[in-house]
């Protein structure tokens, strides 16, 4: 058995997302190739070669794979499983593994299996359906297992200690019927939502989107992320890349504090499997306090600066 | 051009679903049905694009059981011009209803193609992807903006960074993300209306499709459940908690 994995990097070079997908890869067994696809991508590749238990890495280095286009990383894809016979493409299950791999699986004429949170065989895995009330086991009949991966599922493997060959691979053309126009990219100095071992999340009791540096203040001190609920996303408080859920970004963290989210089933499901939940909200009946590990009620805007004081006051 | 919209039956988002005794799968008899979510996004982005005068024709696609039909008849209620139905009471995965989808657009010859990015049900995320591949469509998932220029379709995607903008060779495949738009309610005149406009009935032997399933489904489960409930009285007592009993801060 070997596996391919598609590498998730970006200008910082390899992205968190990636070291979770080894890790479910070493579940499954057998060996490991990481796929790095872009340009002047060699540092992410570089990385990639560190990552203990690694066999190879596949350095894709071509205006062609510049921007991760799926009409054109697909068919690089789809040559490599086919001349190499990997028994496992895998990928995060990330907007951009979500982009390419589906692609991939239907050129290979593969159903795939997406957003896995275990592995119980090489051909038998845990997923969630019905935003996450429901875990199914389903086994594969495919000859080649498409897969994309749960970051949340898998505790990020080691990032130092390996030294994997690097072999260039290329020799499929951009297809062009996709052009990248542009991207607007959040910046911010805070950690990657999906990575981050605190996450403080506001929702639609923020009542505007100014409010949230009453959160942003806080996630300083914690050196937390900030994430958001589909309504505070909505009612364009904050960018859709903060929303938590379903549908969004799923996460995990150590501590998940949520401040004036009610805790619809669609927000629970992206956030239910953080180690600690801590839920403030002056409804006393809102469903995350149910789930909650500590819940405060009252008013955020007289909570959210006494916490932040109290942060302040040190240990 | 001529827009096709898939849209499929899906437990309505509002259940609280609940796993079979038998662990075969998730209780879905005796339970409110409606259409995915993101999939009425999609009829109503193929609306506002005929409104705009860049679309001349929106067909809604259904595949599934008999029941499917209601589906269709929303979507036809909220403005759809006709429908069809692909017959089926088999389990239909996303590879499946993929390959349904081709043959049809290979009959149908639409532009455009829109898809829900997922549907709330198996949350797999495939299908839209899938058809582009099977056809040699470009595809756009997870659209927040979708404007033709000239023979090409430029849209905006929701990534996990923020905002990335594609511009796609017609004819192409789009998958809706939640910002796209606010789906319109259908009026009661438009119901009546709907219920006069046609649907086509096939099954997946008359477009020659083998639907039968790649994965097979060991059993369902219901995730363990958290023990929550605890209430602090007060920020001093929260934080307390936080650092010398939970130790995360």
């Amino acid at each position: 058995m070997t596996i391919l994995l598609l590498a998730e990097h970006g200008a910082e070079g390899l992205k968190p997302a990636t070291l979770n997908t080894v890790t479910a890869a070493v579940a499954i067994g057998g060996d490991i190739h990481i796929l790095v696809a872009g340009q002047n991508c060699r540092p992410a590749a570089e990385s990639a070669a560190k990552i203990p238990g690694i066999a190879k890495v596949l350095l894709a280095d071509d205006a062609a794979y510049a921007h991760g286009m799926a009409e054109d990383v697909a068919p690089l894809i789809v040559k490599l499983a086919r001349d190499a016979s990997y028994s496992h493409v895998l990928a995060s299950a990330t907007t951009q593994g979500k982009n390419v791999l589906p692609r991939v699986a239907a050129l290979l004429d593969v159903m795939q299996i997406s957003d896995i949170a275990a592995v119980v065989s090489p051909d038998t895995f845990v997923r969630p359906i019905y935003a996450g009330n429901a875990l199914a086991t389903v086994q594969s009949k495919d000859g080649i297992k498409v897969i994309t991966v749960r970051g949340t599922g898998f505790a990020a493997a080691p990032a130092e200690g390996g030294s994997a060959a690097i072999e260039s691979v290329g020799g499929t053309a951009a297809a062009g019927l996709s052009e990248f126009v542009g991207a607007e990219l959040s910046k911010s100095e805070r950690p990657e939502l999906t990575a981050a071992r605190i996450v403080i999340s506001g929702g639609r009791g923020m009542q505007s989107g100014d409010n949230f540096h009453l959160i942003e203040a806080i996630a300083d001190k914690l050196g937390a992320a900030v994430g958001a609920s589909r309504a505070a996303v909505d009612a364009g408080f904050v960018p859709n890349d903060y929303q938590v859920g379903q549908t969004g970004k799923i996460v995990a963290p150590e501590l998940y504090i949520a401040v004036g989210i009610s805790g619809a089933i669609q927000h629970l499901a992206g956030m239910k499997d953080s180690k600690v939940i801590v839920a403030i909200n002056k409804d006393e009946e809102a469903p995350m306090f149910q789930i909650a590990d500590y819940g405060l009620v009252g008013d955020l805007f007289k909570i959210l600066p006494e916490l932040d004081a109290e942060l302040a006051k040190g240990k | 051009m001529k827009i096709l919209v898939a849209v499929k039956r899906v437990v309505d988002y509002n259940v609280k679903v609940r796993v079979k005794a038998d662990k075969t799968g998730v209780e879905t008899a005796n339970v409110k049905m409606s259409m995915n979510p993101f999939d009425e996004i999609g009829v109503e982005e193929a609306l506002r694009l005929r409104e705009a005068g860049v679309a001349t024709e929106v067909v809604a696609v259904s595949m599934g059981v008999q029941q499917c039909q209601e589906t269709i008849r929303t979507a036809l209620a909220m403005g759809a011009d006709r429908g069809i139905h692909v017959l089926s009471d088999a389990v239909l995965e996303p590879l499946a209803v993929a390959k349904l989808l081709k043959a049809i657009v290979e009959k149908e010859k639409p532009e455009l193609v829109i898809l829900g990015k997922q549907a709330i049900d198996d949350d797999c995320n495939q299908t839209g992807q899938m058809l582009a591949a099977l056809l040699s469509w470009p595809q756009a998932t997870f659209a927040s903006k979708v404007k033709r220029e000239g023979e090409r379709l430029v849209v905006t995607r929701e990534v996990d960074g923020g905002l990335e903008t594609v511009s796609l060779k017609l004819p192409a495949v789009v998958t809706t993300d939640l910002r796209l738009n606010e789906p319109r309610y259908a009026s009661l005149p438009n119901i009546m209306k709907a219920k006069k406009k046609p649907i086509d009935q096939l099954t997946p032997e008359t477009l020659g499709v083998d639907v039968a399933p790649r994965l097979m489904t060991l059993k369902v489960e219901e995730p363990a459940k958290r023990q929550g409930g605890r209430k602090v009285a007060s920020v001093a007592e929260l934080v307390d908690k936080l650092r010398n009993e939970a130790r995360v801060i």
